[in-house]
């Protein structure tokens, strides 16, 4: 009999499947009936969200495959999180192939939204805020794709993270472009990932605008092939709120891009303007570790075509205002711990050194002078990162 | 397809027959809701000859395990059905092997005997393609549970008198815990964290293949008076945290393995600054400073009930003090230096 049924089920999902429209509007009962369309979806449905204020007390979950969830605009749609009781994220999604689009997260008790091993995952035209502005008691990161293949995250806007706004960390193939993210701790972060593109992003009033990192004793390690380019990056003095212990509440207020750790990392065409301590700062991971697969230094960064605006004239780091003054008031729009390896420099502005000569040497030692310029000594470029066409065809 | 139904009622009719507990009918487990569908009803499953008294049906084994996950305090009964003819296989201390066709079946409850009220009964069942897990939640009549698909939060009094907001997992979150490598697992029946004497017995009944090897190492929670810290501390750390907690589980991102037979000081977390904490870390630097459990994020997020700070992140709305005495003790003892 057992034979028979599963017989007869594998000819129903044989045939063709139709993607149906799973509508669920606000109200009563929402947690529910949201959560349920969420769980019985079938793969190439839309689980659609009509406009209005959906009042949740507990994190949301997607599992199935191809999905895609759609609110009516970041503006219109919203998921509040104000009075989650459970959970560690607003939204978190475990399969592959998922769209998520026009819809608000406020107030997660935790992360925003969530996205772990989901392969081809496209977050589009979201908003992810803490309504409150910056706090500490915020959750840390808005939109937060891990340990993934194939991510794109577009058109979205992140405020208020503890963190950072836009996490991705441990994957590869990664795209963020045209996202607006203000007043978190770090505006956009990509950490023990390689082969990644953040573009055309505004990252502004952030503590940090865009920070590409990598960390010792994760399952991924060994970050790079990451191209910043074209981005807008302004006005990041925002006092750090992170909580203490995070690898972002070390990162000075008034860092318009940083890069730690990383090998292959280019910086172009970006507007850096009015970050209060650097604009684009490359340090040494500063911790100690035991990590034999980690490479502490930022190693390959080349930085050309940039547009430097005002800058570095309230350092955030100890001994930062005396070098400032030392240099007539404000440091140099980039500085290295002096630990970097290879730096490409393509842009004819002034680079400060703290001089340090070994990994885990404290600042205190740092002997700053101007960097002289050094030769490129190898060249290469990154390849484009490409998603899977059928990715960017999702939202067209 | 009308047949199956069909027999669906038929075994579900079956079930039912046994009305009174003295005279016993031989209540029969429906195999087709046990291998494919959503059952919309716990009695449709047919585990038990005497749903309200938790009294099982034909093939279906009682368990229980020496250290167990704190569900806000809930009490807990557990059974294994196995069709009739099969058996369970043992791979050493791990989890055993369960044949494709059997289920877990995990009821929760507050009381004792006549106060005793059952909340919730979660099934895992193995089907063809894999392990589903589903969540049911009891009736207030307590005649029967019925699907809770999108799970539920329950307002309620326990036996202490706290006020609790007690929460059936969606299917969803059954799986954010009962996931390796993206597939459903089952995580309480490892060997090492079974008795003896339950092995043995089942051993000879038939229905487990070999005694495995490195049976029974956890300690009993139950007493736990004179046992070793650490081994406490660690048996407590395996079963509530390192089904997320260690390589392709939920939280395998972070780097942290607390399982058992994880020796790496680091991986375990001792002096290990977090990743993706963010508040959970609480002001603190490492997971676990040794002599220091006021300055460890471990002992700070189990000592939170507050969503985005408290772990687990499911499954308790309420801190389990005797678990944090224990891993408290634990880092105490551990030299600073």
């Amino acid at each position: 009999m057992i034979r028979l049924t599963v017989a007869a089920l594998a000819l129903c999902s044989a045939a063709p499947l139709l993607a149906d429209t799973h509508t669920i509007s606000p109200g009563e009962g929402a947690q529910e009936r949201l959560q349920e369309a969420l769980i019985l979806a079938e793969p190439g449905d839309e689980v659609v969200l009509e406009a209005g204020r959906y009042t949740l007390s507990d994190g949301l979950s997607l599992d199935v495959d191809g999905v895609t969830l759609r609110g009516a605009g970041m503006n219109a749609s919203i998921l509040d999180f104000t009075n989650q009781a459970g959970s560690g994220e607003g939204l978190l999604v475990t399969s592959d192939n998922v769209t998520l689009r026009d819809f608000a997260v406020e107030n997660a008790k935790g992360d925003g939204i969530k996205s772990k091993g989901a392969d081809q995952i496209v977050y589009h035209a979201l908003r992810v805020e803490w309504t409150g502005g910056p706090k500490a008691s915020n959750g840390a990161y808005g939109i937060y794709p891990v340990e993934a293949s194939n991510i794109l995250v577009q058109d979205s806007y992140v405020r208020g993270a503890s963190d950072a706004g836009i996490y991705v960390g441990q994957s590869e193939n990664i795209i963020v472009r045209r996202n607006s993210v203000v007043e978190n701790v770090a505006g956009i972060e990509i950490e023990n990932s390689n082969h990644a593109e953040v573009t055309e992003n505004l990252a502004t009033k952030n503590t940090g605008g865009i920070l590409v990192f990598d960390l010792p004793g994760l399952p991924k390690v060994g970050g790079g092939d990451v191209l910043v380019a074209r981005n807008a990056v302004i006005d990041n003095n925002t006092d750090n709120f992170a909580p203490e212990g995070n690898i972002v509440a070390s990162v000075p207020s008034g860092t318009g891009v940083m890069i730690m750790a990383n090998t292959k990392v280019q910086v172009l065409d970006n507007a850096l303007i009015n970050n209060s301590t650097s604009h684009v700062m490359m340090i040494a991971y500063t911790q100690p570790y035991t990590d034999e697969r980690f490479q502490p230094r930022p190693v390959q960064v080349e930085v050309r075509g940039n547009v430097y605006g005002s800058g570095g004239n309230a350092p955030d780091f100890a001994g930062g205002d005396v070098i400032a003054s030392m240099m007539g008031g404000s440091l140099p729009p980039i500085l290295t711990d002096g630990l970097h390896e290879n730096l490409g420099r393509g842009d004819n502005v002034p680079i400060l050194t703290l001089g340090l000569t070994e990994v885990g040497q404290p600042f205190t030692e740092a002997q700053p002078s101007l960097l002289r310029a050094a030769p490129i000594t190898s060249t290469w470029t990154n390849d484009p990162v490409e998603l899977p066409a059928e990715m960017e065809a999702r939202i067209r | 397809m009308p047949l199956l139904i069909l027999s669906a009622a038929a075994a579900a009719l079956a079930g039912s027959i046994t009305v009174n507990a003295t005279v016993v009918e031989e209540a029969v487990v429906n195999d087709v809701a046990v291998m494919e569908g959503m059952p919309r009803t716990l009695s449709e499953y047919g585990f038990f000859w005497d749903a309200a008294e938790q009294n099982p049906a034909h093939n279906v084994l009682n368990y229980e395990l020496n250290t167990p996950l704190y569900s806000d305090g809930a009490d807990k009964l557990r059974f294994i059905y196995l069709p009739e003819g099969e058996k369970l296989g043992a791979h050493g201390e791990g989890l055993l092997e369960f044949p494709v066709g059997s289920a877990i079946i995990k009821t929760f409850t507050f009381g004792e005997g006549d106060d005793r009220r059952l909340i919730e009964t979660r099934v895992l069942l193995h089907r063809a393609d894999g392990w589903t897990a589903l969540p049911y939640r009891w009736n207030e009549e307590q005649t029967d549970a019925k699907l809770a698909l999108a799970g539920a939060r329950i307002p309620m009094t326990r036996p202490d008198g706290e006020e609790i907001s007690y929460r059936i997992p969606n299917k969803n979150q059954c799986k954010t815990c009962h996931s390796k490598d993206g597939e459903v697992i089952p995580i309480g029946p490892k060997a090492r964290n079974l008795s003896g004497e339950w092995l043995a017995q089942t051993v000879s009944e038939g229905l487990l293949d070999v005694m495995p090897a490195g049976a029974d190492a956890l300690p009993h929670w139950d007493e736990r008076d004179g046992a070793e810290t650490s081994s406490l501390a660690r048996a407590y750390l395996d079963v509530n945290c390192a089904h997320c907690h260690q390589p392709g589980g939920g939280a395998s991102n972070s780097g942290l393995d607390l399982r058992w037979e994880q020796d790496d000081l680091a991986k375990l977390g001792i002096r290990k600054p977090p990743v993706a904490a963010g508040r959970g870390a609480g002001g603190h630097k490492v997971s676990i400073a040794p002599g220091a459990p006021d300055t460890s994020i471990l002992v700070y997020r189990m000592s939170s009930t507050e969503a985005g700070v408290a772990m687990p992140e499911l499954g308790r709305s309420t801190n389990d003090d005797d678990g944090i005495a224990v891993v408290r003790k634990w880092i105490e003892e551990m030299p600073a230096s």
